[in-house]
Formats: C-alpha cells, sequence, structure tokens
C-alpha cells in the first residue's frame, strides 16, 4: 500500500475533500492495512492489523455528539485476496454519530470481503450508518456483511446498505437487531444484480422493549440472470410495539427473485405490517414514460433508478 | 384535415364491443372535449389514440398530420407528437419531480422546468426534489403530471378527467394550464363527463355506449348534454331521442 493507493481509493469514494478536513474523523484501511485514521475528543478508535484484515474498536463516550459524519473507508485494490473487518463499536448513553462506509474493490477478479460487526448503543444514543459499495465490473466480490446490533432504551439506529455501482457478485448481508424500551431500528438494502450475481439479504429484528420501532425496508433490481432472495423478519414481543417489513424487487430478463417476510407478534398490543411486490416494473408507470417520449429501456431504467434511489 | 383524425375506429376487450365504428375531426391548436357518460368509453379512445398495451387491436385508423400512427408504438406517438394526462396518474418510489419533469421535457434546463413548475403553481423550491410518489396529493399529483406536460410540448395532448381530485382553487390553475397548452400551439382533447371541463373546450364530441352521438361547439354540446344525458336514464345505451 502506498500514498497513490489511497489516493486512488478516496478518489474512487469520492470522498478527499472530507478526509483533508480536520474536523472530521476517519479511517481508512486497504486490505490488512491502516492507511490513515484521524479521531476527535470522544471518540475512541483502535484499529489492529491481524491475519487478512483489521480489527477495529470504536467507543464514543457519553454524551459525545460528532456532528461531521465519520468517514471509513475499506478497500482492495488487489485482483485477488479476503478482507476480514472486526468491527465493535459502543456507542455509550446520549451520545451520536454518523458513518459513511464506502467498500471499494475497483479490480476484484477474486476476492472476499468480510465484515463482522458488534454494535451496542446506549440509552438515548443514536448511531446512523450509511455503507456504500463500490465493485468492479467482473463481477469477482464477495461480500459477507454481518452485524448485531443492540439498542438500549430510547436508542436510535439507521443503516443504509447500498450496493448500485459495478457488479454485485455474491452479497450475503446478515444483520439482526435487538430493540429495548422505545428504541428505534431502520434497515434499508438498496441492490442492482445483473449477470450472473447473486444477492442474499437476511435482516431481522426483535422489538423486545415496550414502545419499540423497527422498519426493514429492501430495494432490489435484478436483470440478466441475477438471483435474488431477501429473508426479512420482525419479531414483537412488547405492548405497543410497531413494525413494517417492506420489500420490493424489479425483475428483468431471465433473473429471478423471492421474498421471504416472516413478521411474528406475541403480544396483542403489538403491530407489524408488510407489504411485498416483486416483478416487472409496474405497467402503468413504464406506459407513462413512454407516452412523454421514452424509449421502453429508458423508461424501464428511469423507474429502477428512482426505486434505488 | 384536421391534425389528428380517428376514421372508423372499433375496438373490442375481452369479448365485449366498447368502441363502435367512431370517426372523430381534430383541429390544430383548438381545445376540443370528448364528453360523455362514465363507462361510455372516453378513456378507452384516449388510450387507443395513444397506443398503450391491450388498446393495439382495432379496427380503422388514427391519422397524425394524414399518416396513419396505427403501427407506431407508444413512445413513436409521443415523439411525433401526441401524448396522455392521466385521471390518476402514476406514482414513483424515489423519482423526483425534477427527474420526472426532465424525462419528458424537450428543453432539459433547470429553468425551463422550474418555470413549468410555476405555471400549474407549484412552488419549485418545495417541489423539485419531492418525490413522484404516495406522498403527493392526488391534486398535487395532478399538477405535476400537467408540469411534465408543459415542458414536453406535445402538439396533441389529451387529458383524461383533468379536473378529478382537483379542488376549486386548483382547477383554476388546470384552467390556465390547458389555455397556456394552447397558447403554446398544442392541441387539446379533454376527456370528462364535466359542464366545467366542456367549458373549457371549443369543440366537443358526445360519446355514449362506445358511439358518436353528437358533434358541434363547445356551447352546443353544453345544452345538449346538460338537456338529454344528464337527465337520461339509459345508462349509456343511447335511444333514438338522443340523437334527435
Amino acid at each position: 500500500m502506498n500514498n497513490l493507493d489511497a489516493e486512488r481509493l478516496y478518489k474512487t469514494a469520492g470522498i478527499e475533500e472530507a478526509l483533508n478536513d480536520p474536523q472530521t474523523a476517519h479511517l481508512t484501511i486497504s486490505h490488512d492495512k491502516v492507511v490513515s485514521s484521524r479521531s476527535l475528543p470522544g471518540l475512541e478508535v483502535i484499529a489492529k492489523e491481524i491475519k487478512d484484515g483489521v480489527d477495529i474498536k470504536i467507543v464514543l463516550n457519553e454524551g459525545i455528539v460528532i456532528k461531521n459524519p465519520v468517514h471509513m473507508c475499506f478497500g482492495m485494490l488487489k485482483k485477488e485476496g479476503i478482507q476480514r473487518i472486526l468491527l465493535d463499536i459502543d456507542i455509550k448513553r446520549k451520545a451520536a454519530i454518523s458513518v459513511l462506509a464506502h467498500c471499494i474493490f475497483p479490480d476484484a477478479v477474486k476476492v472476499q470481503h468480510i465484515m463482522d460487526g458488534k454494535i451496542k448503543v446506549g440509552e438515548g444514543a443514536s448511531y446512523l450508518y450509511f455503507e456504500k459499495h463500490i465493485h468492479a465490473e467482473t463481477g469477482g466480490v464477495e461480500v459477507y456483511p454481518k452485524a448485531r446490533v443492540f439498542l438500549s432504551d430510547k436508542a436510535r439506529f439507521k443503516t443504509e446498505f447500498e450496493l448500485l455501482k459495478g457488479r454485485v457478485g455474491k452479497i450475503f448481508i446478515d444483520y439482526e437487531t435487538t430493540c429495548l424500551k422505545e428504541s428505534v431500528m431502520e434497515m434499508t438494502a438498496r441492490i442492482s444484480g445483473r449477470g450472473d450475481d447473486i444477492i442474499n439479504i437476511k435482516e431481522s429484528g426483535l422489538l423486545e422493549g415496550e414502545g419499540s420501532r423497527g422498519v426493514l425496508t429492501s430495494r432490489v433490481a435484478v436483470r440478466e440472470n441475477a438471483r435474488a432472495e431477501v429473508f426479512n423478519k420482525l419479531i414483537a414481543t412488547a405492548p405497543y410495539a410497531r413494525g413494517h417489513v417492506d420489500c420490493k424487487e424489479i425483475v428483468q430478463d431471465k433473473a429471478t427473485a423471492s421474498a421471504v417476510p416472516i413478521v411474528e407478534v406475541k403480544n396483542p398490543k403489538a403491530h407489524i405490517t408488510h407489504e411485498a411486490a416483486i416483478g416487472s416494473v409496474d405497467s402503468k408507470q413504464l406506459q407513462t414514460l413512454m407516452s412523454r417520449g421514452l424509449s421502453e429501456e429508458e423508461a424501464v431504467e428511469t423507474i429502477i433508478k428512482g426505486l434505488l434511489s | 384535415m384536421g391534425i389528428l383524425e380517428i376514421k372508423n375506429l372499433s375496438l373490442s376487450l375481452s369479448g365485449n364491443d366498447i368502441l363502435h365504428n367512431i370517426s372523430l375531426e381534430f383541429t390544430e391548436g383548438h381545445i376540443h372535449a370528448i364528453i360523455g357518460p362514465n363507462g361510455a368509453g372516453k378513456s378507452t379512445l384516449a388510450f387507443t389514440v395513444m397506443g398503450l398495451e391491450g388498446y393495439k387491436n382495432f379496427e380503422g385508423d388514427i391519422l397524425l398530420d394524414g399518416r396513419s400512427i396505427k403501427n407506431m408504438p407508444v413512445d413513436g406517438r409521443a415523439k411525433a407528437g401526441i401524448t396522455l394526462g392521466w385521471q390518476e396518474p402514476a406514482r414513483y418510489e424515489g423519482l423526483s419531480v425534477k427527474e420526472f419533469m426532465r424525462a419528458s421535457a424537450k428543453d432539459k434546463s433547470d429553468k425551463a422546468i422550474k418555470e413549468a413548475l410555476i405555471k400549474v403553481a407549484l412552488d419549485p423550491a418545495v417541489y423539485l426534489k419531492r418525490a413522484v410518489d404516495k406522498t403527493l396529493s392526488g391534486g398535487e399529483r395532478k399538477k405535476v403530471e400537467l408540469a411534465s406536460i408543459l415542458v414536453m410540448m406535445p402538439r396533441v395532448v389529451m387529458l383524461d378527467e383533468p379536473d378529478s381530485g382537483i379542488d376549486v382553487a386548483s382547477l383554476k390553475n388546470i384552467f390556465e394550464t390547458i389555455r397556456l397548452l394552447k397558447k403554446g400551439g398544442s392541441t387539446v382533447i379533454l376527456i370528462t363527463h364535466s359542464l366545467t371541463v366542456l367549458d373549457e373546450a371549443e369543440d366537443a364530441f358526445l360519446i355514449c355506449h362506445g358511439r358518436l352521438v353528437e358533434k358541434g361547439s363547445g356551447r352546443k354540446m353544453r345544452h345538449y348534454f346538460k338537456g338529454r344525458c344528464l337527465p337520461c336514464n339509459h345508462q349509456n345505451e343511447p335511444g333514438e331521442t338522443e340523437g334527435e
């Protein structure tokens, strides 16, 4: 790893400006090396290089509110290899932070990116995590993001996973969140697959605190021979818990998609809803755009772009 | 020769005869109305002119500038200058008003898009970035639909029930937009069962049970529709008295 490699990662992610800002914390990892980092008062980041990856411990101290989003950049410029990221995040009581993570594999031919996260969000604290993937056009990436999230009373957790640039390759998302009293969880995944990409999303939430709320949202578009499977599970065991599962998948060409929503209510005062729509683009949407002069292909692109935005 | 001519058009859907040998001619730059009760076949006629999926297999012909568009796909007809404003416009998750309008705009500049929004009484600062989704009210969505047609500057625009879901104040904006379309050179065809909308039209065609019953000036057809059709209990089955 050299500075030129780091610069390429930043440029690909479009985060050069943010990384030069002294008021913005960041952590950049290329394969198994910590390339650069900046912390801020109240935010402790310990990154330890391990075989094929980095073990990261992040603590945000009680009451600390980080104004600017923290940038994380995990990348690998090699064509082959494994990158393993172990993340242990502890957001203390009434602290707040948002993180923008870029995972970049521009030249991957046979790369595995494994993320194993443990996240604890303290009472009244807030953790927002946006993860954007940029992959090679070869489809040679396998991604395994896994997270176990625990929300204390009145905590807030929001995560968005986006993989729209380059080929997916294979992705297996596995997120689980447990919500205590009056905590709020939102988990969203937006993925576009083609070629022989495989997309597998497993998101689950356990609403075990009174008045806790959770939303699981999946937006997937597959074309050519890609395959997508979405398993969303939301369980409410406490009174006044509220949840919603929302899955939309657009299927083109010979691609296939499935959705398995599981909603379970174990308290008569709890309420969970779900909706799923799988198939081609909506005919009325399509014909409206065509009646404005877009070709069928352009209209489909416009609809998918909107759905995944 | 009118800009748009419908010649002896008949259409069946699922084995039911919906349109019967209809012939209409639309004068360039005029505001026309196709009026008739619910279920008369007005929207079906508009969908057929637009060439929508499921409305392609008809007898007769449709001519634009004297040339048949019968075998043209929807986007081909739109590129030739025909478009349709839907009674209940489609909603798009994640697609912003700006992107939606830009998709159809001839002039794709921000300036042109903002100007069109202002013309339909929508504040660009509020609406440009909003999604064309279920968070828009029916009236807002209808105005966005009209704005997207304004930026397209079509030669022929069919507006299906332009007043449905619109409050009184907004209806004024809708009518102003219709006049703007005419002023810009568009031929406007209002599909309606409303006398208020009919009042905007210079010429009108009355359709009942898939048949052309009468045609004439907007004023004449208002008198006819109000006097004969509104009290009529034939339920889309025109009797001999109606054609008298």
